[in-house]
């Protein structure tokens, strides 16, 4: 059973690819193990497994990767397929380029990127809910523009009832998408150019 | 002195946490665990991340492999290049702190290293590592803009596969790294 990089990636067991995956299997298992913790953990507790794959495929859509769109999307579609539609019409009208944001004022300042901040329409906030709404600006900001990230992003968070538990294994979700994403695409394209 | 770095730099900088890390005294073995290192335990991000020990443990076994793992593949000073590289992108200055000064260390190229942290991925660095430096900016951009050209470029510096392999590993690797540490605290 491939791993789901491997198929984000397009990859075939017997590949040349795989074979040099093979002489890190500790990257290749770990980062399988990080999605199984992640997405589809024995014991979900505060966050149910139908949020984590809407965080996921918020951020697979505003990563704007159709492989990653069509595996977290489809997920999140069998069980719960009005929330999906809502979730990645919510993405859509959020796409941007990142990484963008502020620095602490200082000689930084000059490299300052401005760059959109979320929005979500009335009727996809009403499928969506404030709960998870919440989760959803969290990840915009951690996907688009991470030096952005405050204390007050957090406190937004736990008004919106996510733990301390929760706000952490949020970040844990939306930053190790952004690994796997990456991770995939690059073994697509270094497949690719063989 | 502002109490918050506001520039990148190769010294040692702190990381002050906004949420509370699980204090050492609550750590049970399950958290020892997903620690890996027991040293860890004296570290406020780490313990604020053995809150999810599960993710915590596969997260270190997954960092410690993409930059330890000694079977041929891209130097390690090189695996740090591309972590430093992502982390200046990104903006993560306590990261970019940590990864420079360990580019550094291995390379013995300080000033090279300084020249990124200053001018960030258009810094002129010699073809390999301006290869390295422009394939890691493209893997950090959101939509992921590494492609085609940025192959071709890392095999015309001397890469093989598996040292592009781990190019593509290490610089990923800090999509996530950056991540928690920006959203979860702040360089102090």
């Amino acid at each position: 059973m491939p791993d789901t990089i491997a198929r984000l990636a397009g990859l075939s067991p017997d590949s040349a690819l795989e074979a040099l995956r093979a002489r890190r299997p500790v990257t290749r298992d770990h980062g399988q193990a990080s999605h199984d913790a992640l997405l589809t953990p024995a014991e979900p507790a505060g966050i149910s497994p139908a949020e984590r794959l809407a965080v996921a495929a918020f951020v697979a859509a505003l990563h704007r990767d159709a492989a990653a769109m069509a595996e977290y999307g489809g997920r999140l579609a069998a069980g719960a397929p009005a929330l999906a539609d809502a979730v990645r019409e919510a993405a859509e009208a959020n796409t941007a380029q990142g990484p963008y944001g502020r620095y602490p004022a200082g000689p930084l300042s000059v490299e300052d990127a401005h760059g959109p901040g979320f929005t979500l329409a009335p009727n996809l906030a009403a499928t969506i809910g404030p709960r998870l709404t919440a989760a959803l600006a969290h990840a915009h900001m951690l996907v688009l523009h991470p030096r952005d990230a405050s204390a007050d992003a957090i406190a937004a968070l736990r008004a919106a009832g996510w733990t301390l538990d929760d706000v952490v294994t949020l970040s844990q979700i939306v930053a190790f998408l952004a690994y796997q994403l990456r991770a995939a695409h690059g073994l697509r394209v270094l497949a690719a150019s063989a | 002195m502002p109490d918050t770095p506001n520039a990148f730099t190769r010294a040692q900088l702190d990381w002050r946490p906004w949420l509370n890390p699980l204090a050492e005294a609550e750590l049970t073995p399950r958290h020892a665990a997903a620690l890996v290192d027991p040293a860890r335990a004296k570290s406020p991000y780490f313990r604020l991340l053995a809150r999810d020990p599960d993710a915590l443990e596969h997260r270190t076994r997954t960092d410690k492999d993409i930059f330890l793992n000694p079977d041929a593949g891209l130097p390690r000073a090189e695996r740090e290049l591309a972590a430093a590289a992502a982390s200046r992108v990104n903006g993560c200055i306590y990261c970019a702190s940590v990864h420079a000064r360990l580019a550094a260390t291995y390379s013995k190229r300080e000033s090279d290293v300084d020249r990124l942290l200053a001018e960030g991925p258009a810094a002129d660095l010699g073809e390999r590592w301006n290869a390295l430096v422009a394939a890691a900016a493209a893997l950090t951009a959101t939509p992921v803009a590494f492609g085609p050209e940025h192959v071709a470029r890392l095999r015309a510096a001397g890469l093989d596969d598996l040292a592009i392999l781990d190019l593509i590993q290490a610089a990923s690797f800090f999509a996530w790294a950056n991540r928690l540490m920006l959203s979860l605290g702040e360089a102090a």
